[in-house]
């Protein structure tokens, strides 16, 4: 029975046993300068179990009593995370080098954080859902503040966790709840007495505290306030992590544990996530317009995206989760291709995040600002940029669920909230002269830039198969 | 060939307007002409050939929407080869001519070049021309309709860097405009009555319509008469009947060749033509025929008056154009469409010669319009005069009477005036006579100022007034050749007796004689309706054939009612009605020898003791002044109005208020509900949490 | 008995959490909270679960707290000003959190659990082993992956701590106990013949 079920979680056991093995190699051999080995290394793992999970998995596969499932949806979902988190850490792997950050612990700290992501998004039981969420959690609450002389990064480590760890209480007093209701934790027990009709206020209760605490993950409004700060302070290749493998892993997260367990009462809940969503959309759309700081812009416009996906959720429906999970990967395309511009962003060596010096980019750097033009039309949502396609999924579900005031909602916001970015691409192009940024050569942000600037454009083609299997994936989770 | 010819013209535009830089601007401008050349040659063999059975060629598919389904065809029946032969040949001539006149215009400097575009425009305003009158649906027909529009647009306002030519270019246009709203709510009722834009399927179906009523603003009409109505609308835009004039005197401000084509054989007649097209409709409209008549004929009675006393060369025959047209009209609201045929293509003639020649008067005078810069010019320019003698003597009408021998106008307007008599309207027939009286005298008034007496302008250029060159020459003298021999060549086929019109235009004929026997002659076979044994001819003599018209509406070029007898009557008319047009224009020929050969002071001493009606006349009857009043002042006042507070205070405010003022003022609070301080995160979680609940309690589906 | 024995630890775990709160004093505040983690002990031995009580007490009490007073001691807060903050709040915190209250109370007043929720809730285990057995079977047997993961996060945690706080100091000598057991002392001496008066 172990073994069957040590088979279903294979991939989880390789990583966190290589954390572990690499941890004593560096601390018994050259530490810290084992760091950029094993940040190539670790990718390369994370790559290949990516490749592994994508090709090789099928059916649906239930371990240790139930609180593991691995299906069509978790493995939609892990392959999109451990790309992400590959791609994000071969990225800054320049960038921390080169101002001393790179400590051996932070690809192991990352790959931990990994694991619990997994974990997250194949949860089967309200137990193993809290533990995936607190491994991941942990592991980014230290590499937020990684940079240990800096305040801002200490600052922003330090709220992420108190306020990560009310979250977790908020979540655990609905969990608890959930319980007393149903009397177990499974989320195959909890859907059999979580009938529409039947949905006690307890229930409810519980059903909303839940959704608090994932959504201070997924950082929705009104559970948002840290994600500015976090943003802004945590070194710039955390920050890219942050944006990309959390959220989706969150978003797993959220709809694994929406449709698993309460899929039977979804007009009950699908009211409250949609009311997260509208304001989600309009905050990130509104509050980013001021900001001059790009780490900061960027969080903004990260709470507006995840409004964006919640409205695919909300829907409830099938092609609800389907447009929700397309979303989520385009988003987590485009942000990788946007952090690696920002990576190259530095002035005499010092890294730079004001936007303002981005003046007139295109003179020197046609090739990246062109990229990044692409990439910003993509975030904004126009057509015939990917972007616009994962809008396009996640408002046709919220339209087709009988949401049409949440579909209107958001394109009124994607409409304000196209400022901000369109502001970037117009200091790149016609603005005025001023100090030049550094001409940055690094051949692995020059790719990721640029492949993610090609796939926006690309993209729309056939989106490389991605429709089919979130598809498939979706119709294993909502049945 | 029908297809060759039709895009013939198309295709010498594109290549002058496109090619020129390539080609060199010669080669283009021949290139435009050849095609034209072309197309009148093979008009002139389809005319020739034409065997009056109407022939439908599809050119291809182009609208299947619902129950709508058209595609883009030709319709070939008599009534359109004639038009192919008036276009093709005057535009070719046209073209011809402009090589000579568009010469060194003053308008354009050194090295620019302007010609190939001229060219073009020509070219493409033909092609425009012969689709309108080889459509075989009314959407096609619109399309031809509104290109001669924006031709005509284009070729006004050619002068582009004169500010009156561009006013006038927007004049005629709009006021076309007009028009074509009455056209085009004419086809929608029609489509919505009939279900069908096609030709065939229309004039099947009027009988029909003639019997359904049709509720339009409130009121209830009969649906023949108010759709004949509306598309006679679009008529009098494009002809520039009464109420639609304005736009074509102003419309000279245009270079003469596009006067001699547009406006005065081609676009102008095109709501003739379209009357014409209509017959079947209109003949179940006698409301409506009615009122045509009375427009033509005021129309007439006034441009004839205005044409008195104006002094620049190109007004006079450009409202003599419009009397003219007048004319054609009231032929066809008395029923008579092959007379306002027939006037159309001696028109076309006599007209665009005219025009021609009034052009070369003022390339000779260096470019100088007015008459009373002129004088004394049959000496400098003989070839000009003799052709402006011979289209004199055509638009006057001399001929002998009672006889088919004479210059074209004579043959053509007296059919009209006997038509407008026999159709019984008195109206109609006084002012047209009166008319014809007044188009005399202008016109010799302006052979003798301009030709005869002394020489009254700038020295120098009367010096050097010369004849113009032989590019010039050829169009005049073609012209003068159809000026002559158009009326008597074809008086038969468009006034003869009823079986000479019925074979020309592919109408079936049934005889009828007092016996009541009825035998069917005539190209449908089986089709035609025999003319009833209620004897509908009229009292002939025992034993001659007598023959009426038969058919559906819709067979052959023209149609004409089970009523419609004014061929007959016309012919039968009293022999005073025949000589009356040439009385008036022996009339009209002597007041013009007395005012300006024996006594050439007496216009002036005329004018001043008739002041008011002088200044009446000469102010084109106020009418500018009172649209002007009416329409103009207040549509700009509306346009302004819209423009400042509707679109700059409300459309504009509204966006730059919820952009820099809403959107703002909430992202000025988001930063300031960013405050950094733990506590107020973890507040505003928990007052979201509490929230929900609230929310969750109140209106969730809980018990 | 055990009903009085049940008010007892419920009041004092109540006035525990509550002087947590309001105490001026941090180490005061430190010292309340060890008393409402030894009520709810208490509370839990009445539940019948002694393993979670002696668990509450050794961990919590025995390494929490204590490590709350190292923190106490070391940081230097000033409470009072954090107080002071906090008061601006209070009216509106005060009626929120009374809202909270009265909607959680209306919902336990109108609780409502599932059907088959007490069955499951009863009995999982049977009553043959004692607690800490019963514990220790499922533990490692059907939570096992919790178990595991579990782990990982104090590993993580140990992780964290090393990294962000972890200085070498360059000026300070350390011990190289390798480098000093593998010491070889033919190779560590070197005899030199020096003749009188004239050095190396």
């Amino acid at each position: 029975m172990i073994q069957a079920d040590l088979n279903v979680i294979l991939p989880e056991l390789i990583l966190a046993v290589y954390a572990m093995i690499a941890l004593l190699l560096a601390v018994y051999s050259t530490k810290d300068k084992m760091g950029p080995l094993l940040v190539w290394s670790t990718a390369g793992l994370m790559a290949l179990l990516a490749l592994w999970i994508a090709g090789s998995g099928s059916g649906n596969n239930v371990a240790f009593g139930g609180m593991f499932v691995d299906d069509g949806f978790s493995r939609f979902a892990k392959v999109t995370i451990l790309l992400s988190a590959a791609a994000v850490l071969v990225m800054g792997q320049d960038y921390m080098a080169r101002r001393g950050m790179l400590q051996f612990e932070y690809p192991l700290l990352v790959s931990l954080s990994v694991v619990g992501m997994m974990m997250m998004v194949s949860a089967g039981d309200l137990m193993s859902l809290y533990m995936g969420l607190e491994l991941q959690s942990l592991a980014l609450y230290v590499v937020a503040s990684m940079r240990r002389d800096s305040v801002k990064s200490t600052e922003a480590g330090l709220k992420y966790f108190v306020l990560g760890a009310l979250s977790s209480g908020l979540l655990l007093y609905g969990a608890s709840l959930v319980y007393g209701f149903a009397g177990t934790t499974k989320f195959e027990g909890i859907i059999q007495v979580a009938q529409h009709g039947e949905v006690s206020v307890g229930l409810l209760f519980g059903i909303v505290f839940l959704i608090s605490g994932m959504a201070f993950k997924v950082s929705a409004v009104p559970f948002h306030m840290w994600t500015p700060d976090v943003y802004e302070g945590a070194p710039t290749p955390v920050t890219a992590f942050f944006a990309t493998a959390p959220k989706m892993a969150a978003m797993g997260l959220f709809a694994r544990v929406m449709h698993d367990a309460f899929g039977n009462a979804v007009s009950d809940w699908s009211q409250i996530i949609a009311l997260l969503s509208v304001a989600s959309m309009f905050l990130g759309a509104v509050a980013a317009i001021g900001q001059t700081n790009i780490k900061r812009l960027m969080a903004y416009s990260s709470i507006a995206h995840m409004g964006f996906a919640l409205m695919g959720l909300a829907a409830g429906t099938v092609f609800g989760v389907q447009a929700m999970l397309i979303y989520m990967a385009i988003y987590v395309t485009m942000n990788v291709g946007t952090f690696a511009f920002i990576l190259m962003m530095e002035k005499d060596g010092k890294p730079v995040t004001d936007i303002a010096s981005l003046n007139l980019y295109s003179r020197r750097e046609p090739g990246k600002a062109l990229a990044m033009l692409v990439l910003l039309f993509s975030l904004s949502g126009v057509p015939p940029m990917l972007g616009f396609f994962g809008k396009f999924y996640v408002l046709r579900a919220a339209y087709d669920a009988g949401l049409a005031w949440l579909a209107i909602a958001g394109v009124v916001a994607s409409v304000i909230g196209a400022f901000y970015y369109l502001r970037i691409v117009y200091y790149m192009y016609f603005g005025e002269e001023g100090d030049e940024l550094d001409r940055n050569s690094s051949p692995v942000l020059w790719g990721f830039l640029m492949a993610s600037a090609a796939v926006m454009v690309l993209g729309i083609i056939n989106m490389f198969g991605v429709e089919g299997a979130a598809a498939a994936a979706a119709a294993t989770l909502v049945n | 060939m029908e297809t060759i010819l039709l895009f013939a013209p198309l295709v010498g535009a594109i290549l002058c307007g496109f090619g020129y830089k390539y080609i060199g601007e010669k080669a283009a401008m021949w290139t435009a002409t050849g095609m034209l050349f072309l197309s009148a040659f093979l008009s002139w063999i389809s005319f020739v050939t034409f065997d009056g059975v109407t022939q439908h060629i599809e050119v291809l598919r182009w609208i299947e929407s619902g129950s709508l389904s058209t595609s883009w065809g030709i319709r070939l029946d008599r009534l359109t080869t004639i038009m192919l032969i008036v276009i093709t040949t005057v535009s070719s001539l046209v073209h011809l001519y402009s090589f000579g006149y568009m010469d060194k215009d003053p308008q354009w400097k050194e090295g620019e070049s302007y010609k190939p575009r001229f060219f073009a425009y020509l070219s493409f305003f033909t092609f425009a021309m012969l689709m309108l009158v080889t459509s075989d649906n009314l959407v096609q027909m619109f399309f031809g309709w509104e290109g001669v529009g924006v031709a005509s647009y284009l070729l006004i306002g050619f002068y582009y860097r004169k500010p009156t030519a561009n006013a006038a270019a927007i004049k005629a246009f709009v006021v076309n405009r007009v028009g074509d709203f009455g056209f085009a709510l004419g086809i929608f009722g029609l489509f919505f009555l009939t279900d069908s834009i096609n030709f065939n399927d229309v004039f099947a179906a009027a009988p029909k319509l003639a019997e359904t009523q049709l509720t339009f603003l409130w009121t209830e009409w009969n649906a023949a008469n108010l759709l004949a109505f509306l598309l006679f609308v679009g008529a009098m835009g494009k002809s520039a009947q009464l109420f639609l004039h304005t736009w074509l005197p102003d419309a000279m401000e245009g270079p003469t060749p596009v006067s001699a084509l547009i406006h005065a054989a081609t676009m102008v007649t095109a709501g003739v033509f379209l009357v014409c097209r209509m017959s079947p409709l209109m003949e179940f409209a006698p409301e409506a025929m009615a009122f045509v008549t009375v427009v033509g004929a005021s129309t007439a009675f006034f441009a004839a008056t205005v044409g008195l006393v104006q002094t620049d060369i190109k007004r006079v025959i450009a409202y003599s154009t419009c009397s003219q047209l007048g004319y054609m009209f009231v032929a066809a609201g008395v029923g008579m469409y092959s007379a306002a045929m027939f006037h159309l293509l001696t028109h076309a003639f006599f007209k665009a010669l005219l025009f021609l020649g009034a052009g070369s008067v003022i390339n000779a005078m260096h470019h100088e319009q007015e008459m009373t810069e002129y004088g004394g010019l049959r000496k400098k320019i003989p070839f000009t005069y003799w052709s402006m003698m011979i289209g004199t003597l055509a638009i006057t009408g001399v001929g002998i009477p009672l006889t088919h021998i004479g210059f074209a106008g004579f043959l053509s307007k007296d059919a009209i005036i006997e038509s407008a008599y026999a159709g019984g309207s008195g109206y109609g027939f006084w002012l047209l006579v009166v008319a014809a009286a007044m188009t005399s005298f202008y016109s010799w008034r302006l052979m003798f100022l301009t030709f005869f007496g002394k020489a009254r302008g700038d020295k120098h250029t009367h010096d050097h007034a010369h004849e113009s060159p032989i590019t010039m020459l050829i169009p005049l003298g073609v012209l003068s050749v159809g000026a002559v021999l158009a009326g008597m060549l074809w008086y038969g086929s468009f006034f003869g007796h009823a079986d000479q019109v019925g074979k020309f235009y592919g109408i079936p004929v049934a005889e009828a004689s007092a016996h009541g026997e009825t035998s069917d002659h005539g190209e449908d076979a089986g089709h035609g309706e025999p003319a009833a044994d209620d004897g509908h001819g009229e009292a002939t003599a025992e034993g001659e054939h007598h023959y009426v018209f038969a058919g559906k509406p819709g067979e052959g070029g023209l149609y004409f009612g089970k009523d419609n007898t004014v061929l007959d009557d016309a012919h039968a008319a009293p022999v005073w009605v025949k000589v009356s047009p040439f009385i008036a224009m022996l009339g009209g020929l002597l007041m013009a020898i007395w005012f300006y050969i024996i006594n050439p002071s007496l216009p002036g001493r005329l004018a001043t003791a008739q002041k008011p009606l002088y200044l009446f006349f000469k102010n084109k009857w106020y009418f500018d002044e009172l649209y002007n009043v009416i329409f103009v002042k207040p549509a700009l006042a509306i346009g302004r109005f819209l423009w400042k507070r509707g679109d700059g205070g409300t459309i504009d405010g509204f966006l730059n208020g919820v952009a820099m003022g809403v959107v703002p003022f909430f992202t000025r609070l988001a930063g300031r509900a960013q405050t950094g301080f733990i506590f107020t995160y973890a507040f505003w979680m928990v007052l979201g949490i509490a929230a929900l609940v609230t929310w969750m309690s109140i209106g969730g589906g809980a018990h | 008995m055990s009903v009085f024995a049940f008010y007892l630890f419920a009041i004092s775990a109540i006035t525990g959490g509550l002087f947590t709160v309001i105490s001026r004093q941090p180490v005061h505040s430190v010292l309340w909270l060890i008393l409402a983690f030894l009520s709810s002990a208490g509370l839990f031995v009445l539940l019948g679960a002694e393993f979670v009580a002696m668990l509450l007490v050794i961990v919590y009490v025995g390494a929490v707290m204590v490590l709350f007073l190292f923190v106490v001691m070391m940081l230097d807060v000033d409470f009072a000003e954090l107080k002071a903050e906090m008061a601006k709040f209070m009216p509106l915190a005060l009626l929120i959190g009374l809202v909270i209250l009265m909607q959680l109370v209306m919902a336990y007043g109108a609780w409502d659990s599932a059907h088959g929720a007490s069955e499951l809730l009863a009995n999982p285990i049977t009553t043959e082993h004692h607690n800490t057995e019963a514990l220790g079977l499922i533990l490692y047997d059907q939570y096992f992956l919790l178990f595991q993961l579990a782990g990982l996060i104090l590993l993580v945690a140990m992780i964290g701590a090393i990294v962000l706080t972890l200085r070498h100091r360059k000026d300070v000598k350390r011990q190289d106990i390798l480098g000093q057991m593998f010491r070889d002392p033919a190779e560590a001496m070197e005899l030199k013949d020096v003749k009188p008066g004239q050095g190396l």
